[in-house]
C-alpha cells in the first residue's frame, strides 16, 4: 500500500476518522450543538478530497485510476462513476446530520456515537461505491449494514429496537443469500473480480437457455435478490416499513437516500462491468423490468392506505426504487440504435433528483414531527397556518415526488422514462406513468390535510437554524434542477461513461 | 455585439426587478409599516410625497432595471446592424432525453433587435409614466403594480428572444399571465375581475392553436432528425422550409395552429372580443401590453415564422382576409363607441389588423414598420388618455370637453397622436400606413385586392373617430367630468381640471416627437446622412426573409391622405361645427348604430349562444351524463379496487420477521420457477 493508494483512499479514510474525531470531542464538549458543527464542517474534508480526486482523474485523461493493496488483483477503482456516488453520499449525509441536529436532543445520551454511527455507514457505502470485486463488496456492504442496524435501535423504546433487530436479521438473511450468488458465480468462473468474470463467461454462455445456462441463472437471480433487499424491491421489501416506521426519523431519511444510492451503485457496477454480455443484458433486463413494474404497483397501492407518514414514504421509496429500475431495465442491447448509457445515467440522474426531494421531504417532516410529537398525517391538519415555510417545502416535495413540473421530480421521471421507450419498453413507461397517477393520491393527500384542513391547535411551529438551512438547501435543489436539469444530466452522464467502454 | 451574458441581462433585469420587488420589498413592508398604521395613513414612514421610502424604492427599481434593458437593446441593435442581422448565439441544451432534444437560447435577428427596441423603450417611458398616474395607489399596490409591470416586460422580452419555438411558447404563456394580473389589478372591481378572466380565456382559445401547431411540428421531427435539424429551433425550421421538408399541408396545418395563437393574442376576427374589455386595467397597462407590445406580439409570431407562412398560399389569403376585415370592423365599432379607452382599442384593433393585411401579402417589413411606428403613436394616445382621466376623473367622453385649455400638452400630443393614427403625411403612421396599402395594392389577384379595398375604407373610419374623440374630450365646454349626473362608478375619481405631473407629461412630450418623426427618420425615401435609404427595410431583409422593397407610391398616397381627410372633415362637421346633426344620423340607421353600439352582438353570441345554449346545455350536458353515469361508477370501481388491493397487500406485512425471511425465498423461487418454465 503505498502513498498514491492513500491518496486514492483519502475520502473514505477522512470520513471514518471524522467519525472517530466526534465521538472524542463528544467526550469533552458539554453543548452537543457542537457536534452538529463538527460534523458538517468536517465533512467538507471528504467532499473536497473527492473533488481533487475528479480533477486529477480529468487531469490525467484517464477512466479510473486502481489501488495496489500488494494482492494480485484489482479491488478498489477511483472513477468517475464512483466519486459522482460519494459527492453525492457526503451531500446527503451533510444535510441528513443537519436535519438531525434537533432531533437528537430526544436521546438521553450517545450524540456523538449517533453521529458516527452514521458516518461509518457513509464510509462503508462511498467503498461499495469504489469496489470491483465480489468480496469487497460482500465486506463493504457489512460495513453499511451494522452501524445502520445500531442506529435504527438507537431510541431504544420497543418500535426502535424492533425495527434494529428486524434489520440486523433480514439483513443477515440477504446477506447469506448474496454470497450464495456469489459463490456460484465464482464457481462458474474461478474469479471474484468483475471484469475478470466478464472475461471467462465470454466462452461459456450457451445461446439457447436463459442466462446462458441454468448454474448461471441461480447465480444472478441469487444477487439480485440480496441487492434487491437494499434497494427494498418488491419481493425483497418486507423490512422497509416496518423499519422505517421505527427508526429515529433521521435514520429513516438517511436509509432512503443513502442506503438506496448506494445500493445503485454496486448493482450498476456488477451488472454492467460483471454480466454486460448482451446475451446476459437482455435476460437481467427483463428481470429488472418486472421487478419494477411490480414494485411501483405495490408500494403506491399499500402507501394509499397509510395513516402514518413515515410509513408511507416508507411505501413510496418502495415506488421509487421501481421507477430508479426503469433505468436498470434500460439497456441498450435491446435495441440497435439505442444511446449507451441512457439507462445508466437516467439512474443516477433520478438517484440524485430522489434524494433532493425525498431530503426536502424528510427535513420538514422531521422539523414539523419534531414540535409536535406526532408522525400521524391527520396531526399535520392546518400546518400551512402554523408552519407555512415547512409546510410550503414539504408540499413542494411532494409535487415533485409525483413528478409534476418545475420540479427535479417531473424532470427525471421524464428521463427515466424516455429511457424506457427509447429500448422498447414502451408498457413499462406506461406503467411508470399510470403509477405516477396514482402516487398523486396519497402524495396531495398530505397537501390537502396541511392546506384545506383546519389546524388542531393554533400554536406556531418554529424550527432551528441548522434545519431551516437542510431545508432551504434542498428546496432550491428540487427547483434549481427542475427548471435547469442539464448540469446534472451531464455530469451523470460522464459519471457512467466508465461501465459501457 | 454583446456578449451573450449581456443579452441574457436585458431579460434578466427586468425578472431580477420583479423577484426583488415581490419578494424582498413586499414581504418588508409587511415588517416595517404594520398593515393597521397604513390604513391610518401614519406619516412617520412616508416622505413627503406620501410614499415611504419602501415603496418608492420599488418603482425605481423598476424603472432602472428596464432602463438598463433599453440601454442594452440600443447597444444590441447596433451591433446586430455591424453584424448583418447574423445571430452570433449559440443555443444551450436544456433537456435532452435520447433523441429528444429541448435547447434554450438567443436568437438576435433583425426583428428580435427591432422588438426588444420598441418594447425596452415604450415600457421605460410607461413604467415612469405610472409614477405619477398610479400615485393614488397605497404601497402595498403600488409594488405589485410595479412587479406585475417587470414580470411583463421580461416576459416579453423572453418571448422575443427565444431561439426555441418551446422556449417561446413558455414566455407567450406568461405573457398571457402577466396581463391577466394587470388587467384584473383592481381585483376589488367586478368588471376588473370579468375581464381579465375573459382575456384569460379567449386568448387561450388561439394558445391551444399555437400548442397544436407546435405537437404537429414535433411528429415531423423524423424528418428533421435526417436531415441533421431539431425541429423545435427556430433557425432549423427556417432551414427545414428551405428544404422543402416542410410543404403543402403540413406547412398549411402549423402556419394554422401558429396564426390561431396570433388570433388570440393580437386580437383578430373573431377572437377580439376580449380587447376592448381589457381596458379594465390601469391605463399605463392598456399602454403597454393592449396597445405597443403583446397584442403586437401576435404579428410578432406570425412574423417569426413568415418562412413557414410563405410556404403555404392559403394560409396567406386567410390572414389576408381576417386582417383587412378585422381592420374595417373593428373601426366600425370605434364610430360609435362612447369610452375613450375603448374607442382606443377598437382602433388597436383595427391596426393590427392592417399588420396583419401585410404580412398576408408578404409584406414582411412593411408589417414590421407598422408595428414600430404604432406602438409609440398608440402608446402616447393611451397615456394621453390617462392624463385625461387624471384630470376629469373619467373615460366617458360625453362627460369631458374643454380639457384643451386646462391641459395644453395632453391636448397637443394628443392632437399629435391621433393625425399620426390617421395617417396624414409626414407623420410616422402616415408612411406606415402607406407602405401597407400600397403593398396590398401591388399584391396580386382578388384576395389582395379585396384586402386593399377594406383597409382603404377603415383608413377613413379611423380618421372619423380618433378626431371624432378629440374633439369630444378636448374642444366645446366641459361637461363635469366624474361630477356629472348620471355618470356610471367612477372608483371614487374627483375632478381635478389641471396638467397632469411631470412624471406623466415627460412621457408624452417624447412619445410625441417619435409619433411625429419616426416613419420618415427610421425608414427615409432617399438618404439621411447617417440613415441610409430604406434602411428599416433593408436590415430586416437580412434575416431569414427575402424582402422586397416597396417604392413610395405618387398617386396612392395622396388618395389615401384624402380618404383620411374626408373622414376627420367629417367629424368635424359632425361634433365640431354640428353641420350633420348625429343624433339624426344615429336615428335615422338606428339599426346599424344599435348594431354596432352592440358590438355586433358578438359577447352576446360567444356568452349566450355558444358558452351558455351549446357548451353549458349541449356538450357540457352530454358529457355531464356520460360522466355521472359511466366515468364515475369506473372511477369507484378502481378506487375500490385500489383501496381493497392495497388493504389485502398490507395483510402480507405481518409484522413477524420470520415470514419476511420466508417472503424472500418465495420471491427468489417464483423469479427462478419463471424463468425455468417459460425457456
Amino acid at each position: 500500500m503505498t502513498t498514491h493508494d492513500i491518496y486514492l483512499l483519502s475520502p473514505e479514510i477522512s470520513m471514518a476518522g471524522l467519525a472517530i474525531l466526534l465521538i472524542l470531542v463528544d467526550l469533552v464538549v458539554s453543548r452537543k450543538s457542537i457536534l452538529t458543527i463538527v460534523a458538517v464542517l468536517g465533512l467538507a474534508v471528504p467532499l473536497a478530497l473527492s473533488i481533487v480526486l475528479w480533477f486529477d482523474l480529468t487531469d490525467q485523461a484517464a477512466t479510473q485510476m486502481k489501488a495496489d493493496f500488494g494482492t494480485e488483483i484489482v479491488t478498489f477503482v477511483v472513477d468517475k462513476f464512483s466519486l459522482f456516488f460519494k459527492f453525492l453520499l457526503v451531500g446527503a449525509t451533510a444535510l441528513v446530520i443537519l436535519a438531525s441536529s434537533e432531533y437528537v436532543s430526544k436521546f438521553k445520551n450517545f450524540h456523538g456515537e449517533f453521529f458516527a454511527l452514521i458516518l461509518f455507514a457513509t464510509s462503508g457505502m462511498m467503498l461499495l461505491a469504489s469496489t470491483v470485486e465480489l468480496i469487497t463488496i460482500y465486506v463493504s456492504l457489512e460495513l453499511t449494514a451494522l452501524p445502520i442496524a445500531a442506529l435504527a435501535a438507537f431510541m431504544r423504546d420497543s418500535r426502535s429496537s424492533e425495527a434494529g433487530l428486524k434489520f440486523l436479521i433480514l439483513s443477515a438473511i440477504s446477506s447469506a443469500v448474496l454470497l450464495y450468488g456469489m459463490v456460484i458465480i465464482y464457481g462458474f468462473t474461478g474469479t471474484t473480480v468483475l471484469a475478470d468474470i466478464a472475461t471467462q463467461l465470454g466462452g461459456l454462455l450457451d445461446g439457447e437457455s436463459a442466462f446462458g445456462g441454468n448454474a448461471l441463472l441461480f447465480g444472478v437471480i441469487l444477487v439480485i435478490a440480496g441487492f434487491g433487499f437494499k434497494i427494498s424491491s418488491v419481493p425483497f421489501q418486507m423490512w422497509a416499513p416496518d423499519v422505517y416506521e421505527g427508526s429515529p426519523t433521521p435514520v429513516t431519511a438517511f436509509l432512503s437516500v443513502a442506503s438506496k444510492a448506494a445500493g445503485f451503485a454496486v448493482i450498476l457496477r456488477v451488472f454492467y462491468i460483471a454480466f454486460s454480455a448482451e446475451i446476459l443484458s437482455v435476460d437481467w433486463s427483463a428481470v429488472f423490468a418486472v421487478l419494477a413494474a411490480v414494485s411501483m404497483t405495490f408500494g403506491n397501492l399499500v402507501a394509499i392506505r397509510q395513516n402514518n407518514i413515515k410509513r408511507m414514504l416508507g411505501y413510496s421509496t418502495i415506488a421509487h426504487a421501481g421507477y430508479l429500475m426503469v433505468g436498470l431495465a434500460a439497456v441498450a442491447s435491446r435495441t440497435p440504435d439505442a444511446d449507451a448509457i441512457i439507462g445508466p445515467s437516467g439512474v443516477l440522474f433520478y438517484l440524485s433528483g430522489y434524494a433532493i426531494t425525498n431530503l426536502a421531504a424528510f427535513s420538514a417532516v422531521i422539523a414539523i414531527s419534531n414540535r409536535i410529537n406526532s408522525d400521524l398525517i391527520d396531526s399535520f391538519a392546518g400546518m400551512a397556518r402554523r408552519a407555512p415555510f415547512l409546510a410550503g417545502v414539504l408540499g413542494f416535495s411532494m409535487i415533485s415526488l409525483i413528478g409534476v413540473p418545475p420540479t427535479v421530480g417531473f424532470m427525471s421521471k421524464i428521463y427515466i422514462f424516455g429511457a424506457a421507450v427509447d429500448t422498447n419498453l414502451e408498457w413499462l413507461a406506461v406503467t411508470g406513468m399510470v403509477n405516477s397517477v396514482i402516487s398523486a393520491y396519497y402524495y396531495l393527500r398530505v397537501v390537502k390535510v396541511m392546506y384545506l384542513r383546519e389546524p388542531i391547535d393554533d400554536a406556531p411551529v418554529g424550527s432551528a437554524l441548522p434545519m431551516k438551512l437542510a431545508v432551504m438547501v434542498t428546496m432550491a435543489g428540487t427547483a434549481f434542477f427542475g427548471i435547469y436539469p442539464t448540469p446534472l444530466i451531464n455530469l451523470a452522464r460522464s459519471a457512467v461513461d466508465v461501465l459501457v467502454s | 455585439m454583446l456578449s451573450e451574458s449581456l443579452v441574457w441581462l436585458i431579460l434578466f433585469a427586468p425578472l431580477a426587478a420583479f423577484v426583488i420587488i415581490g419578494f424582498v420589498i413586499r414581504p418588508l413592508m409587511r415588517l416595517v409599516i404594520p398593515v393597521a398604521a397604513q390604513e391610518h395613513g401614519d406619516d412617520s414612514t412616508h416622505s413627503a410625497h406620501g410614499r415611504s421610502i419602501l415603496g418608492g424604492s420599488a418603482g425605481i427599481l423598476a424603472i432602472i432595471a428596464i432602463g438598463v434593458a433599453f440601454v442594452l437593446s440600443i447597444v444590441a441593435l447596433f451591433g446586430s446592424i455591424d453584424n448583418h442581422g447574423d445571430s452570433p448565439y449559440i443555443a444551450h441544451d436544456w433537456l435532452t432525453v435520447g433523441n429528444l432534444e429541448f435547447t434554450i437560447g438567443i436568437l438576435m435577428d433583425p426583428l428580435t433587435t427591432i422588438m426588444l427596441v420598441v418594447v425596452t423603450s415604450v415600457s421605460l417611458l410607461v413604467q415612469i409614466y405610472s409614477v405619477g398616474y398610479m400615485s393614488h395607489e397605497d404601497d402595498r399596490g403600488y409594488a405589485r403594480y410595479y412587479a406585475y409591470m417587470s414580470l411583463f416586460s421580461a416576459s416579453m422580452i423572453g418571448l422575443v428572444l427565444a431561439s426555441n419555438i418551446v422556449q417561446l411558447f413558455a414566455f407567450w404563456e406568461l405573457v398571457g399571465l402577466s396581463s391577466y394580473l394587470l388587467i384584473g389589478f383592481w381585483f376589488t372591481r367586478p368588471s376588473a375581475v370579468a375581464a381579465a378572466k375573459k382575456a384569460f380565456i379567449v386568448t387561450r382559445i388561439g394558445d391551444f392553436g399555437l400548442l397544436l401547431g407546435i405537437m404537429y411540428l414535433f411528429f415531423h421531427q423524423d424528418a428533421f432528425t435526417a436531415a441533421g435539424l431539431n425541429s423545435l429551433d427556430i433557425v432549423d425550421i427556417y432551414t427545414a422550409v428551405d428544404a422543402k421538408i416542410i410543404a403543402g399541408g403540413v406547412a398549411t396545418w402549423i402556419a394554422a395552429g401558429i396564426f390561431a395563437g396570433a388570433v388570440g393574442k393580437s386580437g383578430q376576427f373573431p377572437l377580439h372580443t376580449w380587447l376592448p374589455d381589457a381596458m379594465e386595467g390601469p391605463t399605463p397597462v392598456s399602454a403597454l401590453i393592449h396597445a405597443a407590445t403583446m397584442v403586437a406580439a401576435g404579428v410578432f409570431l406570425v412574423a417569426r415564422f413568415f418562412p413557414v407562412f410563405e410556404a403555404s398560399e392559403t394560409m396567406m389569403n386567410v390572414i389576408i382576409l381576417i386582417g383587412g376585415f378585422t381592420a374595417l370592423f373593428a373601426a366600425t365599432m370605434g364610430l360609435v363607441a362612447t369610452d375613450i379607452k375603448r374607442v382606443l382599442a377598437y382602433s388597436t384593433v383595427s391596426q393590427l389588423g392592417y399588420m396583419m393585411l401585410a404580412l398576408g401579402v408578404g409584406a414582411y417589413s412593411v408589417a414590421i414598420f407598422h408595428l414600430f411606428t404604432h406602438a409609440f403613436f398608440k402608446a402616447l394616445l393611451f397615456l394621453g388618455s390617462g392624463s385625461v382621466n387624471h384630470a376629469s376623473g373619467t373615460f366617458d367622453m360625453r362627460y369631458m370637453g374643454g380639457l384643451r385649455k386646462v391641459m395644453p400638452i395632453t391636448y397637443a400630443s394628443f392632437v399629435i397622436g391621433g393625425i399620426s393614427l390617421a395617417g396624414i403625411l409626414p407623420f410616422a403612421g402616415g408612411w406606415s400606413k402607406d407602405e401597407v396599402l400600397t403593398a396590398a395594392w401591388n399584391g396580386a389577384g382578388a384576395i389582395p385586392a379585396i384586402g386593399f379595398w377594406m383597409a382603404l375604407l377603415a383608413a377613413g373610419m379611423t380618421g372619423f373617430y380618433i378626431f371624432r374623440a378629440i374633439i369630444l374630450t378636448f374642444h366645446g365646454d366641459f361637461r363635469k367630468g366624474a361630477d356629472a349626473e348620471g355618470i356610471e362608478d367612477t372608483h371614487g375619481a374627483e375632478v381635478h381640471l389641471k396638467e397632469s405631473p411631470i412624471a406623466m407629461v415627460f412621457p408624452l412630450i417624447l412619445l410625441s416627437i417619435a409619433a411625429v418623426g419616426i416613419g420618415f427618420v427610421v425608414n427615409p425615401l432617399f438618404d439621411l446622412g447617417i440613415v441610409p435609404q430604406h434602411w428599416f427595410g433593408h436590415f430586416l431583409g437580412q434575416g431569414p426573409v427575402h424582402v422586397e422593397i416597396e417604392d413610395f407610391n405618387v398617386v396612392l398616397a395622396p388618395i389615401a391622405m384624402l380618404v383620411s381627410i374626408s373622414g376627420i372633415v367629417l367629424a368635424f362637421l359632425m361634433y365640431q361645427t354640428k353641420v350633420v346633426s348625429a343624433e339624426q344620423l344615429g336615428a335615422r340607421f338606428k339599426p346599424v348604430y344599435i348594431l354596432l353600439v352592440r358590438k355586433y352582438y358578438f359577447d352576446e353570441l360567444y356568452e349566450d349562444i355558444i358558452v351558455r345554449r351549446f357548451f353549458y346545455g349541449g356538450v357540457a350536458r352530454t358529457l355531464d351524463w356520460i360522466d355521472g353515469s359511466i366515468i364515475n361508477n369506473i372511477g369507484k370501481f378502481i378506487g375500490w379496487l385500489g383501496a381493497n388491493v392495497g388493504t389485502a397487500l398490507r395483510q402480507l406485512q405481518t409484522g413477524q420477521t420470520q415470514e419476511y425471511g420466508a417472503a424472500i425465498s418465495i420471491g427468489i423461487l417464483t423469479i427462478v420457477g419463471l424463468y425455468l418454465w417459460f425457456l
